[in-house]
């Protein structure tokens, strides 16, 4: 048995043994610490007569004329509760919740799924949390240090010559990308036309290349998951501004062909993007400049472990090869001939800058996850960040050759898998599906893989397991699907009913998206009568 | 009244020069619940080919591709209230739109239901 609490220890507080059925109702609704919770302002409806959790200044009695004509003509519909239901009624909705700090997120995501602490350690330290980044710039030479030493580590992992610092986020940052490639190919009087787009790339490739003004062409990929070279080869010509590809791609996958299309696509005078959300597979390992990669974005808040989805901002990174260092937006921190580090914003473009494409952002960046992110390096070292890589791909492959045998796995005989592992519903009987198996999941404590993507494989189910998972934990996990992938294959009726155990049983999801519910009304009679806030004077 | 298929799921009825375009019911059941559908605007021009809509599901939202060149005459606007329509009966009351074909020929490249059927068991 592969089960937690195997003491079987319980905090029994007395002898008497009279079991109450399992579905026994409460009075309460709540089940002990399983806790329901209605609507904020179902909340406020039920407790009648309005109340207020802080005190408002009386209205002016005159108000000048120009704001007099924007005053309320009713009262605003707030929830009305004191500060302790709020809390309490926030607390309990994070109960039904599943999140990073209560178990594994098998999802095949661009996100890091643990964000270690001493990196918020680091960010909180007042120096880092309580600049401005409008202060003096002698004021805040530690802050930018952090950039140019994050700068650094992220050119020597990467082999490249420079780096914009300023995206966001991955999406942001392949934009990023595509600009400096735009301008690139404009300054040497040779605007082209289309960005290809490998069928193994995420999503938001083609929806960048078209945002940035391109047409975009999809290059099929082979059976064993990859770029068709070959096609990919036949459509190069000089209308191809350039390839966006996503390595390893979304069939977790290594494109070991990486260095022949760029060689390709340079011969025909176009430029490499390569999306790099899933360089926590390759970091320490593989360098994208010796590739011939031109431009890659680095979700810090994959790699390089920053919260994001589990509560922060992301943020993307742009490494750039020598031919479009010059395009870099500004602003990015460069040192005088003092010694000073300086940042080169708009007035010394002209000097400093004069190709570049412009500005992505309106200050340099996520300084909150550049002190994250450079604490995490800092604190694994070279070395330590290979092993992330070795790490992850380990625990994938893992997942992979352990449940091989029960779910159909299209890329298996392809060689190891990256980051992550991806199976198919072709081995589910007929009836039982990938959404039955994600549902199972939550019943058995996890959060679902992603399913239905990458399109490329039927029912896709993509599972990444990250580094930071233990082999138990993966045992867990492992021990879980294998259950379900048998539970579907003795057709097991109760699968097409789960989740049964979740605070929610299993959502009509066509019916959410076809007419969603997106705003509260009070139901008719008294007991809806909304119990306003009373907000300023009479 | 003639009905092709195309390799990308599509189906054209054609009458005269008008012709019916829907997803096919095979394209539907790959999709699972359909709960959104783009339609093109009447009166736009499309070549053969060209994405002219797209229909979202719970799983994707995949482009749908126009089998002939012409004019949109017609789209069907029941779908914006029961997209639900194209899984009930995708060749049938959940077509998309109505086309007026420029160029004839362009349907001897597409396949008739037999060899729609064909192409299917292939995949």
């Amino acid at each position: 048995m592969n089960t937690i609490n195997r003491s079987g220890w319980k905090p029994e507080m007395g002898e008497v043994d009279v079991h109450a059925p399992e579905d026994a109702p409460t009075a309460s609704g709540d089940r002990a610490l399983n806790l329901e919770e209605p609507l904020i302002f179902e909340l406020r409806a039920a407790d009648g007569a309005g109340k207020c959790g802080v005190d408002f200044d009386d209205m002016p009695d005159a108000m000048s004329p120009g704001i007099a004509k924007f005053a309320r003509k009713k009262q605003v519909e707030l929830p009305a509760l004191a500060e302790p239901e709020t809390v309490r009624h926030y607390t309990r909705l994070s109960r039904q919740n599943y999140a990073i700090d209560l178990g594994p997120f098998p999802l095949g995501s661009c996100t890091m799924k643990h964000n270690p602490r001493l990196n918020e350690a680091v960010a909180r330290l007042p120096g880092f949390a309580d600049i401005h980044p409008l202060q003096p710039m002698d004021t805040v030479q530690g802050a930018y240090a952090v950039i140019e030493q994050l700068a650094d580590w992220l050119m020597k992992l990467t082999n490249m010559s420079a780096v914009a610092m300023s995206p966001k986020a991955g999406a942001h940052g392949e934009l990023c990308g595509i600009l400096a490639m735009r301008a690139a190919l404009e300054a040497r009087g040779d605007a082209r036309e289309v960005i290809l787009v490998p069928e193994s790339a995420h999503g938001t490739n083609p929806a960048t290349a078209a945002f940035a003004g391109y047409g975009v062409e999809n290059i099929p990929a082979t059976k064993d998951g990859r770029v068709d070279l070959e096609a990919l080869k036949a459509r190069l010509g000089p209308d191809v501004a350039g390839v966006m590809i996503t390595n390893p791609n979304t069939c977790g996958l290594f494109e070991r062909d990486m260095k022949a299309i760029s060689d390709a696509v340079h011969a025909a005078g176009g430029l490499v993007y390569c999306d790099g959300a899933n360089f926590n597979a390759i970091v320490g390992k593989v360098r994208p400049g010796d590739l011939g990669v031109d431009a890659m974005h680095i979700n810090l808040h994959k790699t390089f472990s920053t919260p994001h989805g589990g509560g922060g901002p992301g943020s993307g990174p742009v490494v750039l090869s020598a031919a479009l260092a010059p395009f870099a937006p500004i602003p990015f921190v460069r040192r005088d001939d003092k010694g000073r580090l300086r940042m080169v914003e708009e007035r010394q473009r002209p000097d400093q800058a004069p190709q570049s494409f412009g500005r992505m952002a309106a200050f340099h960046g996520q300084m909150g996850m550049f002190t994250r992110a450079l604490t995490y390096m800092l604190s694994h070292g070279a070395d330590g960040l290979r092993q992330v890589a070795e790490d992850a791909v380990l625990n994938a492959n893992y997942i992979l050759r352990s449940l091989e045998d029960v779910l159909d796995a299209p890329y298996a005989d392809a060689g190891p898998c990256m980051h992550e592992a991806l199976f198919s519903d072709d081995d589910l009987p007929e009836g039982m599906t990938t959404l039955d198996i994600a549902k199972g999941l939550i019943d058995e404590g996890f959060h679902p893989m992603t399913v239905y993507f990458p399109l490329v494989v039927h029912g896709a189910m993509l599972v990444e397991p990250t580094e930071t998972e233990s082999k138990a934990g993966l045992d867990r996990f492992i021990n879980s699907m294998r259950s379900l992938a048998e539970r579907a294959k003795a057709g097991d009726q109760s699968l097409k009913s789960a989740p049964h155990f979740a605070p929610r049983r299993r959502m009509d999801e066509a019916r959410a998206a076809r007419k969603p519910v997106l705003t509260w009304k009070a139901p008719p009679g008294p007991a809806g009568e909304p119990a306003l806030c009373e907000l300023g004077g009479s | 009244m003639t009905i092709y298929f195309t390799e990308d799921h599509e189906w054209i009825s054609v009458e005269g020069s008008t012709g019916i375009v829907g997803i096919t019911d095979h394209a539907q059941e790959q999709l699972g619940d359909i709960t959104f559908v783009e339609l093109p605007e009447v009166g736009s021009d499309y070549g053969k080919g060209d994405s002219v809509s797209v229909v979202d599901s719970v799983k994707a939202a995949s482009d749908v591709y126009t089998p002939v060149s012409g004019t949109v005459t017609e789209v069907n606007t029941d779908l914006e209230e029961q997209p639900e329509l194209v899984n009930n009966d995708a060749e049938g009351e959940g077509w998309l739109f109505k086309v007026t074909l420029s160029d004839k020929s362009e349907l001897e490249g597409l396949m008739d239901e037999d060899a729609y059927k064909t192409f299917l068991e292939s995949l």
